[in-house]
């Protein structure tokens, strides 16, 4: 099938392109950006004039709640959602239920994506079994059956000698390790960042150290071991300041920011308004700016949506028993836009952040228009203003702050491995 | 975060959930109305029909003798009737079983839930949640807020202190997990009062505490200096085995209120407690039962200030 992608903007940085023309696609692979191959007839143009035309993104944290918590979502109602967001690579978080800890588990997840039409979802293996931090998981068969990376997802491996073993065993491996830093003491059950906002309502906390001494723990270890490590999910300045050092210093790490941590503080939180719980928490505008500013310097290389839908009753009681988490796939693209017109960032630096990097970080062919590259697509409308309400919103899971909202910038066209999995 | 959600269209009092985002003018109200109900305990028949034919329930997932009593008390003074509920607080789906528990009262044509929760933000879901002809009070939920406590607090401080103005208040003890502590700091700053000032060690404040609009010190004797009220919160056991202090008798040696140490407030200082007091672990049982305790007549006026609350919130109902 060849695909023919017309007189869009494209914008692909890994190329450092930035120009009007148009993307031929065939076999499933890019052919080539502006210039027409000689002979090419598509079978099918899509018409990108007045849009952008821009590798599609990959999600570096991504909870899909099957298995196990179908109530809440599906691999069908979520990968309709990435699909309609410009999402064309997934990284599924291993808590699921079961744990993604064996081989097998890994199997059914390759089985459901290829089943719902949507085959590039990565699993996560568990570092340790059961994710319990206790005993090591069979990493190097996870690995083989297709892990992209191996993680602990938001549970804590409480003893360092554990983690420093898991990590000398994963980097023995070559696998990347997806750490989220959450010391779990300091995080004391804590839902609500420790400041005003917790102090005036009440709210069990979680300072700022909680994600501050797990990371410095963590980068010590990424020393001592050689594991190359991704930090996930940073919500604070003071986590932008030591990655930076890290970096410096010459180790081997990257990091991203869940991009509602880019646009909400604790002081937009509705009081006891259940939609803005979330972990790490909404922090204060000084690490809101700070994140912001990783972002433009490179500090924090990748966005990600951290997507987490619910079912209703996961979001209804008092705010500390609510299940954490946002729904957040499809207010991706216009929040990282928001970004990009707030002047924070520019929008090639937000669609590497949403492409190229991510790639990087997993070592993936894909990320880029790059001729012979997975043609991995994302055509959206910079200017389309559109409603975050049940019309429009295709995650089953309805638990986002911007429920309402009228957010600029839509996804027209989406393809994954040159087949087009959404159209507007 | 703001909170109109307590308030009707005309500004008038329709939950009662937290003091803050009430005005000073509502505050006296409810302070004005709860005076003209403190008669009507000593009357012979102790009753008043104002809130007749309404039904109340008291819905309280955490244990309380004393604050569920005053309720209790304060609706039968109005004629209401009246249904206790304690519920205890199961580990899993609290969420659902909450909901649940409410949309079953609500169909038995209740007017009026006085809600006591472990967690914060219980009385705003259920007020939330609730068909709209029901009133909702706070009677206290986890470490939020306890307006009731407060307001009775702020009755009795004007019975003996009227000049609010002037007065120089210390929270001596657990204000980290307290919510009346917290209620009391928004009534009295609400109130005009010169000072709220916390004493308290460390691990005992919250983070921020100064956000809250008080001075801190972690030092009883010199925090006491100036004192015209002396608010003592009581101390839980538990927290001694979570690490925050190292035993009750440190405490009582740094925190504890003696008579040698009252001494170094005002002389005509009043000492309060919102109860049930630990003897000799906060307070010395000397102080307690001392002459410049009003810790009784705190309870009594519980009664006076809760009938006022309730009365103002059925208001819409009743006219």
């Amino acid at each position: 099938m060849k695909i023919q992608i017309n007189n869009g903007r494209i914008i692909d940085p890994a190329n450092n392109i930035n120009r009007i023309g148009s993307v031929y696609i065939d076999g499933g692979k890019i052919v080539s950006v502006t210039d027409e191959p000689l002979g090419f007839k598509a079978d099918s143009v899509i018409n990108a004039e007045n849009q952008i035309v821009c590798p599609g993104f990959i999600d570096l944290s991504t909870r899909l709640r099957d298995m196990g918590h179908s109530r809440k979502a599906t691999f069908y109602s979520e990968v309709r959602a990435a699909a309609s967001a410009g999402v064309t690579t997934l990284c599924l978080q291993p808590d699921t239920v079961p744990v993604i800890d064996t081989p097998a588990v890994v199997e059914l997840v390759k089985e459901l994506a290829e089943k719902t039409g949507y085959p590039q979802i990565y699993a996560i293996g568990a570092l340790t079994q059961k994710l319990e931090g206790s005993e090591l998981s069979s990493m190097l068969s996870l690995k083989q059956a297709g892990c992209i990376a191996v993680g602990n997802a938001n549970q804590p491996v409480k003893n360092l000698l554990i983690l420093r073993r898991a990590m000398e065993y994963a980097a023995s491996h070559d696998l990347l390790l997806m750490f989220r830093p959450n010391d779990f003491w300091l995080g004391n059950n804590g839902c609500a960042h420790e400041g005003a906002i917790s102090t005036r309502y009440g709210l069990p906390s979680i300072p700022e150290a909680a994600e501050t001494i797990a990371l410095a723990q963590c980068l010590e270890l990424a020393e001592l071991t050689g594991c190359r490590v991704h930090f996930g999910q940073l919500s604070c300045k003071r986590s932008v300041i030591k990655i930076h050092q890290a970096k410096k210093y010459g180790l081997k790490v990257s990091a991203d920011v869940a991009i509602h941590q880019l646009h909400l503080t604790e002081n937009d939180m509705k009081p006891f308004d259940s939609a803005y719980h979330v972990l790490p928490p909404l922090r204060t505008e000084a690490d809101k700016q700070y994140l912001r500013k990783g972002l433009a310097g490179g500090t924090l290389n990748s966005i990600c949506s951290d997507h987490q839908p619910h079912d209703l009753d996961a979001k209804l009681g008092a705010f500390p028993e609510t299940e954490p988490g946002m729904s957040s796939l499809e207010t991706l693209l216009p929040l990282m836009l928001k970004l990009v017109a707030e002047q924070a960032i520019t929008l090639e630096q937000g669609i590497a952040c949403l492409s190229a990097n991510p790639a990087r970080v997993l070592r993936l062919n894909s990320g880029a228009l790059t001729p012979g590259f997975s043609a991995d697509v994302c055509v959206f409308d910079p200017e389309l203003d559109w409603q975050v309400n049940g019309e429009n919103w295709k995650s089953q899971g309805v638990n986002t702050p911007f429920w309402g909202q009228t957010l600029k910038g839509r996804v027209t066209c989406t393809l994954q491995a040159g087949k087009i999995i959404y159209r507007a | 975060m703001s909170d109109n959600l307590q308030l009707n269209a005309e500004g008038k009092l329709k939950h009662f959930l937290t003091i803050e985002g009430l005005s000073k003018e509502l505050l006296t109200e409810i302070l004005d109305t709860a005076e003209s109900f403190a008669g009507v305990s000593e009357h012979q028949v102790k009753k008043v029909p104002l809130l007749r034919g309404k039904t109340i329930v008291n819905l309280f997932f955490e244990n309380s003798t004393r604050t569920r009593t005053t309720f209790e008390l304060a609706a039968t003074r109005l004629s209401a009737d009246v249904i206790n509920m304690n519920i205890a607080t199961s580990a899993t789906s609290k969420g659902e079983s909450l909901l649940d528990t409410i949309r079953n009262l609500e169909s038995m044509f209740v007017d009026m839930f006085v809600v006591r929760h472990a967690l914060s933000g219980a009385a705003h879901f259920i007020a939330q949640q609730t068909a709209p002809h029901i009133s909702v009070i706070n009677a206290g939920d986890g470490q939020h807020a306890h307006p009731t406590q407060a307001m009775l607090d702020m009755f009795t401080i004007r019975q003996l202190k009227p000049d609010f103005a002037n007065l120089r208040v210390a929270i001596i003890g657990d204000i980290l997990h307290s919510r009346v502590a917290r209620s009391e700091i928004q009534a009295l700053n609400t109130l005009g009062a010169a000072e709220v000032r916390v004493i308290a060690p460390k691990t005992l404040l919250p983070a921020h505490v100064q956000s809250l609009g008080v001075t801190v010190s972690h030092n009883l004797t010199e925090g006491l200096k100036d004192i015209d009220v002396v608010m003592m919160l009581r101390l839980q056991k538990e927290r001694m085995t979570s690490a925050l202090l190292p035993s009750e008798s440190e405490y009582f040696k740094c925190f504890g209120l003696t008579e040698e140490k009252l001494k170094i407030a005002k002389p005509d200082a009043i000492v309060m407690h919102p109860g049930p007091i630990n003897r000799g672990v906060e307070i010395d049982s000397k102080v307690a039962d001392g002459p410049q305790s009003v810790i009784l007549k705190q309870v009594s006026n519980g009664i006076a200030v809760r009938m006022a609350v309730m009365a103002m919130a059925m208001q819409k109902q009743v006219a």
